[in-house]
Formats: structure tokens, sequence, C-alpha cells
């Protein structure tokens, strides 16, 4: 008996100038099931979404959509077959309530007045029988990352439509948020809709996924059922190797101490209480410290105060000996630190200078690469070259590369290539792994005790309690601005430290 | 073997093609207006458009006399944009180099070169506060920079108004709404020919003021592409965050940007009034200058190398319009001038459309 199949995209293939994003892909959905799609970052999960909900069109291949063929010209059309998505990075009118950002575009009207009751009311009962939980009059600004989300997954139920697409839907989310989001996924299936869930975390696929299909470098690698496969099985067919979900190091032998925070301050930006209060701790050489905590309990604040991205208002800091409380972030830099930024398309990047540029973003005055103010772009790209060598970092067109071009794996390796060959006393590392592959992850991690083990000392902030327990040799907990507590990973758990993650518990 | 690039790859060759098509597309609408306006003498009016600027060599001196100051004041603009900032003050800053080298040249009978510098200098005082104001309290330099246009207009109104010596009637014209003609006050003042006027055909515009803008074109290229401070400056301009993470001083930057901006503005007043042929009157509207350096830099693309061509398509147009008297009304060639300029600073949009035609192309290559 043949499959339903409620949606079929068979030998897709879609270029783009030098590289060949999707190459023959075959993508079955079922009716009722909840699809992930699997791949490394640059593997072509996105580009073959944005295929199938018409943002892309491909050069080869065709689309089914409940066995009979068509063609998906641009989002409408996606709408008019039922397909819905749920983007990486929401599509929301900021100023807008959510009632009005759910409506947008399908508005009822009589007689040319907006048709607010009867949408409100068909919210409302979609809210309830999904369990989506927001607040239809509130302004999206106001709202919670986690409620923007749904906001975004009521836009497609409002629009009756039967096939999801979930474009890394957790990135974002708090683990609270995440099991919801899972159990409101079960609900989903449940009521018969379809879902395609594309995802690199594979403990999430496990959890809720009934098939996964792995993609690698564009090209299709195979469609698995979860019941009859392991992680490791996933994580293989993914990277094409044998992977090393656990860290890999020896004792740390701490020397002496490089940094030494002491009672330091940091105002917050988004209200009047200090972000930081009275935070003491020290880093030593060969050690890395992990910073855990929930997001906006003052880790980033922290951060700003140490790297001179924020004046802080109390306390000193001290690196190697040298007060640098006051330093700019150019003396910092030189007296040793190096800083992976939490977001390296604010901060880490400017996305519209080739990579090349890039690389000497912290280094381009040196005279290394410049004389009397002239850059020497030859010694610039001998150097960008080494780097992109050295630290494996995939482009288009290598050191000419526009940065914006790039996928996020490797925009994270440039900066960490560029960081760690600064050759620092102190590494600041905040959420290096966020939003990437086990390839890179791990990649990253062993750079990370590389640099540990060649007796660098290594600042990590982490939200991720699986890298919390994994990575660090000491781990401080920072709940509402204050650390709560020190452990050692080997001696804790996650339970426990949850615990004072929550604020429920405190050391004295 | 060295591979050809695609077309649509070819980013340097679209930004051209895509300038020249915008300039045609304008060209035709303004041919278009004529049509309209005074169809009996459009065929006079386009064929005067279209060739004076190359019907003599006094014309076309006066061309490049103009091309000058119009290359500033788009060199000016397009320096600011690439740091990230839009300046709508050129006006302003080219107004106030023109008065500084005119107080130069008549109150203190300083030589040609050093009005020059007191132009700038000028420039890059009215530059200062925009850049200042965006600086220390985040105030949209946009804003600053209107206001700060007009208040030029009418402080260089009253200083030449109490500055007697300035005017035209102490150096024994009869009228004072202007200031004094150069060859009478301080012919020293008068920017050199070096010989031009004779190659020209005794064009009296001609000066080397063009060669001096062309020279300056070059230096900002070569200060926005192969200096450090050019690398932060774009830096600024392309993402403040990452500058000040990478340590560099983003404020400073935002006010040095303005400053040259400025020096380059009123470097091009300078220019323009220290030719010997113009006086400047005291006017009661906004020197249009300055904003005409807008569609020069956009027609460029901020590309300083571009601005040299830019500004001399539309100094050409320019010259072109002035000889469409007495068919057309002053008031109606300013509209038509004002549409192809306006047309041509479309090329971005043009820009999009060719890249999507050409790649287009590049898709059915593949299938077929």
């Amino acid at each position: 008996m043949a499959q339903d199949y409620v949606i079929e995209m068979l030998h897709i293939t879609k270029e783009f100038p030098g590289i060949k994003a999707n190459d023959d892909i075959t993508l079955q959905l079922r009716r009722g099931e909840i699809h992930a799609l699997l791949g490394e970052n640059g593997a072509g999960k996105s580009t073959l979404m944005s295929v199938l909900f018409g943002l892309y069109q491909p050069e080869q291949g065709t689309i089914k959509k409940d066995g009979k063929e068509v063609r998906i010209k641009d989002p409408n059309d996606a709408n008019r077959l039922g397909i819905g998505m749920v983007h990486q990075h929401f599509k929301l009118v900021e100023c807008f309530s959510v009632l009005d950002n759910i409506i947008l575009g399908v508005e009822d009207t009589k007689n040319g007045f907006l048709q607010y009751a009867s949408a409100r009311k068909k919210v409302m009962d979609l809210s309830e029988r999904y369990g989506l939980k927001v607040d239809p009059d509130a302004i999206v600004s106001d709202i919670s990352v986690g409620m923007q989300q749904r906001v975004e997954i009521l836009k497609m139920l409002y629009r009756d439509n039967e096939v999801l697409i979930f474009d890394e839907p957790t990135a974002v989310l708090t683990p609270q948020e995440i099991d919801e989001l899972m159990e409101i996924m079960r609900g989903f299936r449940k009521e018969g809709k379809s879902i395609l869930f594309i995802t690199h975390k594979l403990a999430e696929i496990m959890a809720v996924a009934d098939r996964c299909s792995v993609l690698r470098k564009g090209k299709y690698i195979g469609t698995v059922d979860i019941a009859n496969t392991t992680k490791e099985e996933l994580s293989r067919m993914m990277v094409g190797r044998d992977v090393q979900l656990e860290v890999q190091k020896k004792e740390s032998k701490p020397g002496e101490t490089i940094l030494a925070v002491r009672d330091l301050t940091v105002p917050s930006r988004t209200h009047n209480n200090n972000a930081v209060k009275n935070v003491s701790f020290d880093v030593r050489a060969g050690e890395i410290l992990c910073i855990a905590g929930i997001e906006g309990n003052g880790q980033t604040e922290l951060i700003y105060g140490i790297t001179g991205l924020e004046k802080v208002t109390g306390g000193t800091v001290t690196l190697n000996g040298k007060d640098i409380t006051h330093a700019s972030i150019r003396e910092r830099s030189k007296a040793g630190m190096s800083h992976i930024p939490e977001d390296r398309h604010k901060h880490g990047l400017v996305l519209d200078y080739p990579l090349e540029a890039n690389m000497v973003l912290q280094r381009y005055w040196d005279p290394k690469f410049q004389n009397k103010g002239i850059i020497k772009y030859g010694e610039v790209r001998k150097y960008a070259n080494r780097l992109i060598e050295q630290f494996d970092v995939r482009s288009g067109q290598g050191p000419i590369t526009i940065a914006r071009s790039m996928s996020g794996g490797n925009q994270q390796k440039a900066i960490i290539a560029r960081e760690i060959d600064k050759d620092p006393q102190l590494l600041v590392a905040v959420q290096p792994t966020r939003g990437l592959d086990v390839g890179a992850i791990e990649y990253i991690h062993s750079q990370l005790v590389a640099q540990r083990d060649a007796g660098k000392a290594v600042l990590l902030v982490s939200l991720e309690l699986d890298e919390v327990m994994k990575l660090p040799d000491r781990i401080l907990v920072m709940y509402e601005g204050e650390i709560v507590g020190e452990f050692n990973p080997k001696e804790t758990t996650v339970e426990e430290l949850g615990l004072y993650m929550a604020g429920a518990k405190k050391q004295s | 073997m060295k591979q050809k690039k695609p077309l649509a790859e070819n980013g340097m060759l679209i930004a051209i093609l895509s300038s020249v098509l915008s300039i045609i597309v304008g060209l035709v609408f303004g041919a278009i207006l004529l049509l309209i306006l005074n169809p009996a003498k459009a065929g006079i009016g386009i064929s005067a458009m279209l060739t004076t600027g190359i019907s003599s060599l006094d014309q076309f001196g006066k061309v490049l006399y103009q091309s000058a100051p119009l290359m500033l004041c788009g060199l000016s603009v397009g320096f600011a944009f690439k740091t990230g900032l839009f300046n709508i003050g050129a006006s302003g800053q080219y107004t106030m180099g023109a008065f500084f080298a005119l107080v130069g040249a008549i109150q203190f009978q300083l030589p040609w070169f050093l009005c020059l510098l007191m132009a700038c200098i000028g420039g890059a005082i009215w530059g200062i506060f925009p850049g200042l104001f965006k600086a220390l309290f985040n105030v949209n330099e946009v804003i600053t920079s209107i206001m700060f246009n007009w208040i030029c207009m009418f402080l260089v109104n009253l200083l030449f108004a109490n500055m007697p010596t300035m005017l035209a009637s102490a150096w024994g014209a009869s009228n004072s709404d202007r200031s004094a003609a150069l060859a009478k006050a301080n012919p020293g003042a008068i920017i050199p020919k070096a010989g031009l006027d004779k190659l020209f055909g005794n064009s009296s515009w001609i000066n080397i003021s063009f060669f001096i803008a062309i020279l300056v074109a070059i230096l900002v290229w070569f200060i926005l592409n192969k200096t450090t401070f050019g690398y932060e400056l774009k830096a600024c301009g392309l993402n403040k965050d990452a500058s000040i993470y990478a340590g560099i001083n983003a404020n400073r930057n935002i006010v040095l940007s303005m400053i040259i901006a400025g020096a380059l503005s009123g470097l091009g007043g300078g220019l323009y009034y220290l030719a010997g042929t113009i006086q400047y009157v005291m006017e009661k509207s906004i020197l249009s200058m300055g904003f005409n350096g807008i569609p020069v830099a956009l027609l460029a693309n901020s590309n300083p190398i571009g601005t040299i061509f830019s500004s001399l398509f539309i100094s050409y147009i320019q010259v072109g319009g002035s000889a469409m008297q007495p068919n057309f009304s002053s008031e109606s060639i300013d509209i038509i001038i004002a549409v192809i300029i306006y047309l041509a600073a479309f090329s971005l949009l043009i820009r999009g459309i060719l890249t999507k035609i050409l790649s287009g192309n590049k898709k059915k290559e593949v299938k077929a």
C-alpha cells in the first residue's frame, strides 16, 4: 500500500553562486507525524525549507502535496496549500499587538472595517485548544521570546495550516519553554497535523520526533525511524564520522591568578537596579571557570564590565596584576584579554566586511598589519589564509568572502580563530557554542580545552547545562546579579545546579 | 588558466552599467517632460541640453569648472555615508567654506592656496557641530545638519552685512548685496588657470580647480581603502557595536568623519567662488550645490573615483540646461534637471533589477 504522504519533495536541487546548497534531496512527510530534519550548519536544511515555503525556486525537482504536483512560487502559494513556517528569527511587527500580528495579512473586514471580535474569538479558541498561552492585547516588543514564538505558532494555526515547519525553534527558549513546546508539538500530532522540525539538537529529536531525515553538505544521507536509532547513530549520519559527545580533557593544573574580580557592580541598561552586585571571583591560569545561570541574571553585564563594553560603578578588575577597571577596550586587549562575544552578529563581526578584514578586527593596528597608518593588505591576506587553513573556516570565496554570507558555525569559527590566535592570557568565551551543531561544538570545546592546557585562563559563560557539566573545571552559579554558589562539576549534579540557578538555594 | 567571472558576479561592472542605465532613463524622462512643456521647441531644448557642454571649448571649460565643487560636495556626502552618516549639511558647510575663502581673499588679502585652506577650515568647523551632537547626545545628524544649513546661510548674510570691506561697494562697484569681485579686490586670490584658458579657447571659466578636485577624490579613495583610519571609519559605519568591541573609538570617528566631510564641502565652496567669475550674492534660500552633492554621491554609489564621473555628468546637464533659455523658463529647466538627476540617482534600484535579470539568464544556461 502506498504511504499517505502529505508533502513530498522529490530530487530537489538548489544552487547558489559557488555552492550547491541542495543536491538531489528527497523528503517525504507522512500525515500526522513529527519529522525531524537534521544536519550541520550549512547542510542545506534552511534552504530546503525555504524551497518548500516558496522563498526559493529550485533548479530541479518537484514538490507534491497530497500526491499532486504543485508549484510554490511564493509564501502565499505555500499558505494556500496549508504550509506554515515558524522562522528561526521571528517575523513579527514589534510595535503591533499580539492579535494584530496574528491576523496580519488575512484580516477579516466588513465594509472596510476590521472584524476584531471574531478574530479575537478564533485566536482565543486556538490558544485554549492547544495550550498556547498568549495575551492578545500585549505589544510584541514587551513580551518574552517564548510568547513571541507562541504568537508565530498561532499565526500558522489561524491560517488553518496543516503542515507546520519549525526552523530551529528551541534555540531561543529556556529549558522549561522547550518542554512546553514539545508538549504542544505532540498535541498537533494528535490533531493530525504534520510537523517538520529543523534542529541539530539530538536530545530533542529523540524526545519528540517519529522519523528523522539527515542532510550533510547539501546531500541527502537517509531517513530513520527514531524508535530504532540512537543519538550516536544520528550524529554519525550528520557529521559523517564518529563524534565525541563527551569532552576529552586531562586533570587541570591551575597556576597563578590571571583575572581577579573584586566587588564588581555593573548597572543595568533595562532597569534601575544593578545587574551585577558585588561579585568577586578569580580565574587562574590553566583552568576553565564557567559562569552558569538562567539567561538574564547578570551574566551579560558581568562580561560587559570585565571586557569594557559597559562602565562599572564599583569594584575592581585586575588582569595579570594590572588594574584594568577603567581601561579602554583596546588597552584590555593589549593587556592580554580575548573576547568571544555573546552576539556574533552584533559585536563579533562586521558582517559586510570580507572575512580577511574581520580576521584582523582586533589587530589591524598592529605593526605587522600596518605601516604608518597604511594597511598592508598583502600581510592581511596571508594571515587570513593561515587562520582559515588552521581553523578550517569554510566559505565560498576564502578570504574575500563577505562575512554575512557565511554559515553561523563558520562565522563563529572565524571569531574563535581570531581571538585564540591573539595568544591571550585570558580568554573570555560567552556562549561560544550557541546555535551550533555537534561537529562545531566538539571542535570549539577541544579548542577551549587546548587553550586551558596551554596555560591560559578561560572564563566561560554558558546557558546550556550540558556544556556547564562537561567543559569547565569550576562552576559559579549566578542568580539575580550575585554569585550564589561554587561547584566542582565532578561532585555536583544538574538537579543541584538547577536549584541554585532558580534561586531556591544559596551558599553562604 | 584564469576563469572568466560570470557577469552576474562582477559587482564593479554591474555598478557602472546600472549608473549608465539610470542616466539614460533620466534623460528619456527629461525629454518627455520637454515635449509636454513646450512641444514646438522641444527639439531645440533637447539638443541644447545634450550638446551645449561640448558645443564649444568655452562651454566645456564651464562643465569642468562647475564639476569641481559638485565633486567635492559629492565626496563629502559619500565619505560621511561610508561612515554611516547622512551628511545633508553639505550645503551649509559649502557656504561656510565659501565665506571663509572670501574673507581670506578680501579681508586678509591672502593668496589663493591659503584661501582654499581657509575654505576647508570653514567647512570643517560647520561639520563639527552635527558630528559632536551625534557623538555626545546621539542626536540624529540629519536634523542637526538641516538646521545648520539655515543657520549658516543667515549667519553668513549677517556677517557680510557687517563687514563693509567684503562688499562690492567698497571696491568701486555700486551694489552692496554681493561680495567684491576678486579681480578688483585681490587678483592673487583667484585660482590660477595655469595656461588652461589658452587650451580652452580663452574660456573664462576654466582653471585648475577640476584637477584639484580629482586629486582630492583620489586622496579620499586612498584614505577609505588603504589606511587604518579608513578601515575604522567604515567599520563604524557598517557595525558600530562591532567597532566598539574591537576597541575603536566610535564617537571620535563620527566627529572626525563629519569634520572631513565638512572640509570637503568647504573646499568645494572655495573652489567655486575663488574662480573670479562669480560673486557671492546674499541669498534668501540655501545654496543648492550641497544638495546636488547627494545625487552625485548616490550615482557614484559613494565611490570616490565614481564621483569624478557622476559630478561631470550632472555639471554637463546643468550647463546644457542653462543654454535652454529663453525657449524654456528657468523654472521648467530646473524641473527637467531635477527629474533627470532624481532618476539618475535610482542606480541602486536599477542595479537590483540588473542583478536579477543577469542571474536569471545564468539559471537558464544551467538548465539548457
